[in-house]
């Protein structure tokens, strides 16, 4: 398989999709299907669109807002280094720089932020996670406490729960295969890593131990945590 | 002098809320409190007919908040009870016709002559709920001992916590020994380590609480059922009496001291 031309990451302001190379109907379909995949993760986010130095004219713009709409995703801004982009950018009504104004100055300016990959930084959830209650995090999501069976992680990265994991958990929403899920008792009611399903065995372990689970050779897989 | 307002919830329906707001006004009022049990699931209620005063009832809290008579005229006094009261819901009307400002509104104004509110809330975690909720001090949730009671129960909790409302407490309802002693129901231990909260009381299935029920009675009134023992002592829980839990016979000691030594075991390996 190519590699996809399609790279989407977290970044403080929401989600940022960078478009590779390629014709651009190609683009809008492999972005369409990254979409689709992921459709529950995107639903009610916000995205900036990075082209780089594709000239973009307001058509396409306009075709790339629509597609996230159908999606649940709102996009509110597009950087691009041809003048055209910018200059159709704003005709169609979104921000070409990715610092909301009136943004209140990070410890980092937004200039440097956006060079080279920027994880978003990890959410700390410090209490019990209980049913019906769903935790969202494009990056790291650590819990301290536990996570009942009926409550959802979704993180962009990793899952890391000091303390009983029994609800449904999906680490690498995004679709990072690398990601991991950890926890003093990895007991979920199902276990996602982007785009892998696994659920936990029938019967309970009468001792639980810590594990990590991750992706193998195209599975999920569970094995002690700290790994020896 | 200002009462506490206590809202009885579950999230799952028939577990024993309205059964449990009942009996625990009973067993406050018998032990000297003034107690105004409120019964806030609006077209379906049931509190009066559990405590036999079903056509006492002239006004009811819906009327009050619209106006149409002043909160003491709706209020029932029980009839064996001087200091026991209810405020009814209206049962033709629904959960719309009331908004959390009105339970509110309605909870200060009883707070200074009373000692406890006992908020009766529908099951559900909609519009019904937060309007039982909204004015609660204290929150005592019911459970069953079964998986699906405990899951919404859970739900619960985590609503009321958002809210701010917390810690709620716990009351098993309906725990069969027998059940529990084969290993074909949840024991106390498991509901507690899937829920992670303080229990207050746990109730015993007993048949005296059904036909209690229906007679407009309840067990509370007369000491020698178990479920009756067993909400005195919650009320006593709550005047802030220390009682030991009685000892329901669980899992079985030998079958933990077992279970026990098993565990010791791995840990050499």
């Amino acid at each position: 398989m190519a590699q996809d031309p399609i790279a989407i990451k977290g970044i403080r302001q929401g989600l940022l999709i960078t478009l590779g190379e390629g014709p651009w109907d190609a683009l809008m379909e492999a972005l369409e299907r990254r979409l689709e995949k992921g459709a529950a993760f995107f639903r009610g986010g916000r995205a900036a669109l990075d082209v780089g130095p594709r000239p973009l004219d307001e058509a396409q713009i306009r075709q790339t807002r629509d597609l996230l709409a159908r999606y649940g995703v709102d996009l509110w801004a597009v950087r691009g280094t041809a003048e055209a982009t910018i200059v159709a950018t704003v005709r169609a009504g979104l921000s070409p720089l990715l610092a909301p104004e009136g943004a209140t100055g990070g410890a980092v300016p937004s200039e440097q932020e956006e060079t080279p990959p920027v994880p978003a930084g990890g959410l700390v959830v410090e209490r019990t996670v209980r049913s019906g209650q769903r935790i969202e995090h494009p990056g790291d999501v650590i819990v301290i406490g536990d996570v009942h069976a009926g409550a959802e992680i979704v993180a962009g990265r990793h899952v890391i729960v000091w303390g009983k994991l029994h609800g449904v958990v999906h680490a690498g929403a995004l679709g990072d295969e690398s990601a991991v899920v950890c926890a003093l008792d990895l007991a979920p009611t199902q276990l996602r890593i982007a785009d892998h399903i696994a659920r936990s065995p029938e019967e309970r372990r009468r001792r639980p131990v810590p594990e990590m689970a991750r992706v193998r050779h195209g599975r999920i897989e569970a094995v002690p945590w700290p790994h020896r | 002098m200002s009462a506490r307002v206590i809202t009885i919830t579950s999230g799952k329906g028939g577990v024993g809320k309205t059964t449990v707001t009942a009996n625990l006004g009973v067993a406050l009022a018998m032990r000297g409190q003034r107690v105004v049990t409120i019964d806030a699931d609006i077209g379906l209620r049931n509190l009066d007919v559990m405590l036999g005063l079903e056509n006492r009832i002239v006004y009811d809290l819906v009327d009050v908040v619209e106006g149409r008579c002043r909160l003491r005229q709706a209020l029932v006094r029980d009839k064996r009870l001087q200091e026991l009261y209810l405020l009814p819901a209206a049962q033709t009307r629904d959960k719309s016709a009331l908004r959390a400002e009105d339970m509110v509104r309605v909870c200060n104004e009883l707070r200074e002559s009373f000692d406890f509110l006992l908020i009766d809330s529908p099951a559900g975690i909609e519009q019904g709920f937060r309007n039982a909720v909204a004015p609660a001090d204290e929150v005592l949730i019911v459970t069953n001992p079964e998986v699906a009671a405990v899951r919404d129960a859970d739900r619960v909790i985590g609503l009321i916590e958002a809210e701010g409302k917390g810690p709620a407490r716990l009351i098993i309802n309906r725990l069969k020994p027998e059940l529990v002693r084969r290993g074909d129901m949840l024991d106390t231990s498991a509901v507690l380590e899937l829920l992670a909260i303080d229990l207050i009381g746990i109730i015993p299935e007993d048949e005296t609480v059904i036909v209690a029920a229906n007679t407009g009675r309840p067990v509370a009134f007369t000491d020698n059922s178990l479920a009756g023992r067993a909400f005195h002592n919650i009320a006593r829980r709550l005047m802030g009496e220390e009682v030991p839990f009685a000892p329901i016979k669980e899992p079985g000691f030998l079958g933990r001291i077992f279970r026990w030594m098993r565990s010791e075991g791995e840990e050499q390996r």
